[in-house]
Parts: structure tokens; sequence; C-alpha cells
């Protein structure tokens, strides 16, 4: 069937699948021309099933080094596969480590404590049974892009931005369940623990906790994935991944941040006078065309829309602007609507490419005001060793063959 | 099903806005009713959070002897035998004074704002294939080889909660706030 009649007779895609069930509907489809049936004359489909699978022919995948320590490591999301701005749970990026703990929602607890009225308890059951919300949020761990810095550049989009992913969390605002604990006045902070292996714990300013903080048990629809956290994780919404404790078993509110090594040793950003920056909560504006982009190959000239992501951790994206010379003019490109608040937000730009050489790049405005550097000028105030929050520009060159690489 | 509007209620509205001013307002009393309260003897059995100011120490202590024992059976594999780091190990020795310098080399020693933090990270984190096995003696005695390796405690001497609290890093004035944004129009003025 013709992709393009979709748009004008909506319902059929659903009412064609269907048809292979019975004669009788298959006879109804035969009549009008076009039926699945048509494409495998006499044979069924497959029946129903409990768990949808997507289809053989499609590969994306999330991809990883090897390592020896394989519960260490990260899986990056192929985001040149990836349409819209919601990531499939299967392929959101990992971080993870000390691996996936195997958790029973059953015996799992949160326990929140320290200064707070009433030390409490609670079991996934509780937490399902409170006022519930459902928010659009991206997750971006602090290192993606790290691999950019240097002459080295990531050869696609997927090992330089795919610790990036954007889901529909569902769960209960963490001030809710404060507000019920009775916050005492000298709690500034919320020491957040996993239930991991190693324990995993980050200090959370109060102010923060306070205000769009979700305790998540969904992600997309159905309970978040083992790899994410299974049964129930932080969301803190554009702040570094890291924050986001997946396999969340304790929150103790004390008076100062705990100091812990994923907030000390690591997720520090070193500068070039020997100092580093603490906290570094907010990942800074960012964008990237996803198509065309690295690895990837023109099928030839003519058209082509070019698109890809851009996010906040400081709120609503604003404007994107796609460059097709090399940066020299920019043109706005058109966002998707609703742009949600610390969130991907997908822009789509038409081009019509000549078929000679040609360097593409996005850059992206915040509800800030805060408008996505050049390499050049993060490299000129944080040098080459700040590791982590590399949120610059990323130019991809297309050759005359119609194959882009990392300009 | 289009008369079921739960949220247009009059009640219900009045029930939220007293759920979230509870959460802004702080210590009213529970409005849900959900969980329990959570017992002394499970808070203290949880709770495994060590504060740079020492809150939570554990009782016990070890030298760092003792500790290179442990670190030989437990440690070294990864980290190399003097902390200079391996494949699958960070460097957890050396480096001192590189921090500004184009090959900066971050370890306890050279980057570690607070000795606390090995304690707390080494007690719930490591080793690496086994986290969590080590006693707090055997973690005050690894710490203790650890911070002996980057010569900020005596070989002799017993780590514990007190010792340890009195140890000063070397880099512990060197982080400063966050003060992006830093770039374009929206960048703060510099303040170091």
């Amino acid at each position: 069937m013709p992709e393009r009649d979709l748009p004008r007779r909506p319902g059929r895609r659903v009412f064609l699948q269907t048809a292979a069930l019975g004669g009788t509907l298959a006879a109804c489809a035969k009549q009008d021309g076009d039926s699945a049936a048509d494409q495998e004359p006499n044979r069924l489909g497959k029946p129903v099933s409990d768990y949808g699978r997507r289809s053989p022919f499609e590969k994306a995948a999330r991809k990883f080094r090897e390592s020896k320590t394989p519960e260490a490591s990260a899986s990056f999301t192929p985001l040149q596969d990836c349409h819209g701005i919601l990531t499939p749970a299967s392929l959101h990026f990992e971080r993870h480590h000390s691996g996936v703990p195997a958790i029973d929602p059953k015996q799992h607890r949160l326990l929140v404590h320290g200064l707070v009225e009433r030390p409490t308890v609670f079991t996934m059951e509780d937490l399902r049974r409170m006022p519930s919300v459902s928010r659009v949020h991206f997750l971006e761990c602090s290192g993606n892009s790290s691999g950019d810095w240097g002459p080295q550049r990531a050869p696609d989009v997927q090992r330089g931005h795919g610790l990036a992913s954007c889901s529909e969390w569902t769960g209960v605002l963490l001030s809710l369940v404060l507000g019920e604990l009775g916050v005492q006045r000298e709690a500034q902070w919320v020491i957040a623990e996993g239930a991991d292996p190693c324990k995993m714990a980050r200090s959370l300013p109060r102010k923060k906790a306070l205000d769009d903080v979700l305790l998540a048990y969904a992600q997309n629809g159905e309970a978040i994935r083992p790899e994410q956290g299974y049964p129930l994780r932080l969301v803190v919404p554009g702040w570094e991944g890291n924050l986001n404790v997946k396999w969340l078993h304790r929150l103790k509110l004390t008076p100062e941040p705990y100091m812990t090594k994923d907030e000390t040793s690591k997720y520090t950003d070193l500068l070039p006078d020997g100092k580093a920056r603490l906290f570094t909560f907010e990942m800074d504006a960012k964008s990237v065309i996803t198509y065309p982009s690295g690895g990837q190959k023109l099928s030839g000239p003519g058209f082509h829309e070019i698109t890809g992501l851009a996010w906040s951790g400081r709120g609503r994206i604003e404007k994107v602007e796609v460059s097709v010379d090399g940066g020299q003019t920019w043109r706005p490109a058109a966002l998707q609507e609703p742009r949600h608040r610390m969130a991907f937000t997908r822009f789509r730009y038409p081009w019509q490419w000549e078929g000679g050489e040609a360097v593409l790049q996005s850059r992206c405005t915040d509800e800030t005001g805060y408008t996505q550097p050049a390499l050049e000028e993060l490299i000129a105030v944080r040098g080459m060793n700040s590791n982590y929050h590399n949120n610059s520009i990323k130019p991809w060159k297309v050759a005359a063959d119609g194959s882009v690489e990392a300009a | 099903m289009a008369a079921w509007k739960p949220h247009n209620s009059l009640f219900v509205r009045l029930a939220m806005a007293a759920l979230l001013g509870a959460g802004a307002a702080g210590a009213q009393t529970a409005t849900l009713g959900l969980g329990r309260a959570a017992t002394p003897a499970e808070i203290q059995a949880a709770d495994i959070s060590v504060s740079p100011s020492g809150v939570n120490l554990p009782p016990g202590g070890g030298t760092a002897g003792q500790g290179a024992d442990v670190y030989q059976r437990r440690c070294q594999r990864c980290h190399g035998a003097k902390g200079e780091g391996g494949e699958e190990g960070p460097a957890l020795a050396g480096g001192q004074g590189s921090l500004a310098t184009p090959k900066p080399l971050k370890t306890v020693g050279s980057y570690w704002p607070h000795a606390t933090t090995l304690f707390d990270y080494t007690r719930r984190a490591m080793p690496f294939n086994q986290p969590g096995i080590l006693t707090n003696d055997q973690v005050y005695a690894v710490t203790a080889y650890v911070l002996h390796l980057n010569g900020l405690f005596p070989a002799g001497q017993r780590l514990d909660a007190q010792s340890l609290l009195k140890i000063k890093m070397p880099n512990r004035d060197g982080f400063i706030p966050d003060d992006r944004p830093d770039t374009g129009k929206s960048a703060k003025k510099a303040k170091r």
C-alpha cells in the first residue's frame, strides 16, 4: 500500500491489519483492491501475541565498546535511527557502574530519612497509589561528546551524541513525597542512593528536589526497563544524567552535600588553571543534525530533509538554526510542536543538495537566550581537560559523492 | 463516560491544593497516609553514607600496613602494585601538581577534596567485582594505605574516625562553584 495514501485515509492501516485475521474481513478488503492479503496470496499472517516485537527488517541497536568490565560501561543510542522526540526504551542509552541489578518490585522499598519529621518506608504499591504526573524529559550523560574535545572526532552521531535519550516519564513528584514527610528547615540537600551493587549515590540540592524532580516508575507507557532503573529512579529534569539515580532505594535529607565519588572525583570539570567546577548540574543547550550525519551517504543530488535534535537543561528550545555552507549563513529550522521543557525538540530543514561538498551544522537557542557555542569558544574558556559537558556545535562534512563524515 | 470528570469537582481540587500546599510548607501532618514509619534500626542498617564532616563514620580502624595486605588481595589487580592504575582501574596515587598542566593526572592524592569520600566509596563500591565485602576495619586500613601511597598518612598510624577527619587533602580548595553559562552573551562575568 502506498505510504502517501495514509494521511488521506485515516484508520486504513488498522483496518488492513485486521483484515488478515478473517475471511470475511479479507474479502471486504479484497473488494477494495489493495489488501495486505494480495501480497501473500492464500497465507495468513502471524496471530496476536502477548508482547510486540519490531519488524525483523529493523536493525537499529545500541553500540558499546568492548570492555573487560562491561558492568561499568556505557551503551549509545542510535540517534540517527530515531524519529520524532521519544527514544524507544529498548534503545535508551545506558551507563552503569556495577551492572544492572535484578529487583523484584514486591521486595523493593524506598527509605526516606534524615532531616524529615516522619522517616518513612514506601513500597512500590504506596508510590503507585499517589497522585502521578507524566512528563517528557531528556537524559544526557555529562560525558556525552567527551571524545570531541581533541583532534579525534566521533565518526557518527551515535558515538558522538548517543549518551542522550528522551522519554515520557511517569511517577510521583518528589516534592509531594517530601511534603508528606515534613522537611526540616536545616535540610539543604538530599542524598540519593541506588540499589545497584555499588550503591551509587549523589547529592541533590533541596531547591531542585522541591521543584520538578520525579520518582519515576514508568517510561514511555510501560514500567521502566531494568537498565533504566526498574522499578524506581530519580528523574532530575535537565540535570546531568548521573544525578538521575537508578534503582532508587534511599533518600537521606542532610544539611550538607556528601561529596560522593561521582560528584568529586568524577563529573567535575577541570579548567586550565587547575581549579575544577563542582556541581555542574544543568546540561547546556545542545543540538545535532542526525540526518545527514557521519557514516551516512546521500543517495543523490536533489531534495533532502535535514533533521536533528535540540535540547536544553535550562528550559525550552526557542530556536534552531541550520547552516549548509560551513557556518557562513544560518537559517531557522522548523521546530516540532509541542516543545517540552528540558526535552528533545525535533527540528527539520528542507535542503536541495546540488551535489558538491557541503558542511552542515545546527545551533540552538533556549528560553534563557543562551546559544549553543562553537567548540573553539568552549575550549577558549575551559581548555582541553574539562572532559564533561561538551555542548558544542557539531559540523558534518558532505563529500561530492554524498558520503558524510565528521568535519 | 463524558460525565466522569473527577478533576473538575471542587472536593478533588481542594484536596489536591492541600496536598501541594503541604509540599511547599514543610512540616504538616501527612495527608495521603501512605508508607509506614521507618524504625531506627532499619535506618541504621541502611545508612552507609559518610559525610565530609564525618557524620556516620563507623567505629573501627586500621593501619596502612594492614591495608597493604587488603590492597594486594583485593585492589592491585586493577589499580596496580602502587596505585599507579591499570587497564581496568584508574590511578589512585600520584599526579600532585599536575592539574594545571596539559596532562593532568586526577588521583585520590592530586584531586579528591575529602578523605571521607575515599572511605565512603571504598566501603560501598569496592572491590569492583564484590562491592560491600570489606569490613569497616578493612576499609579503614585500605583507606590508610591509599592515603599513604599519596604521602598523606604515616605508615604506622592507625586510621579511624578521628584521624581520618584530621586529614586535609591537597586539593581541598581546588573546586569552585559552577560559573556557567560561560560563552556568548549569556556568559556570567568572570569571577575568578
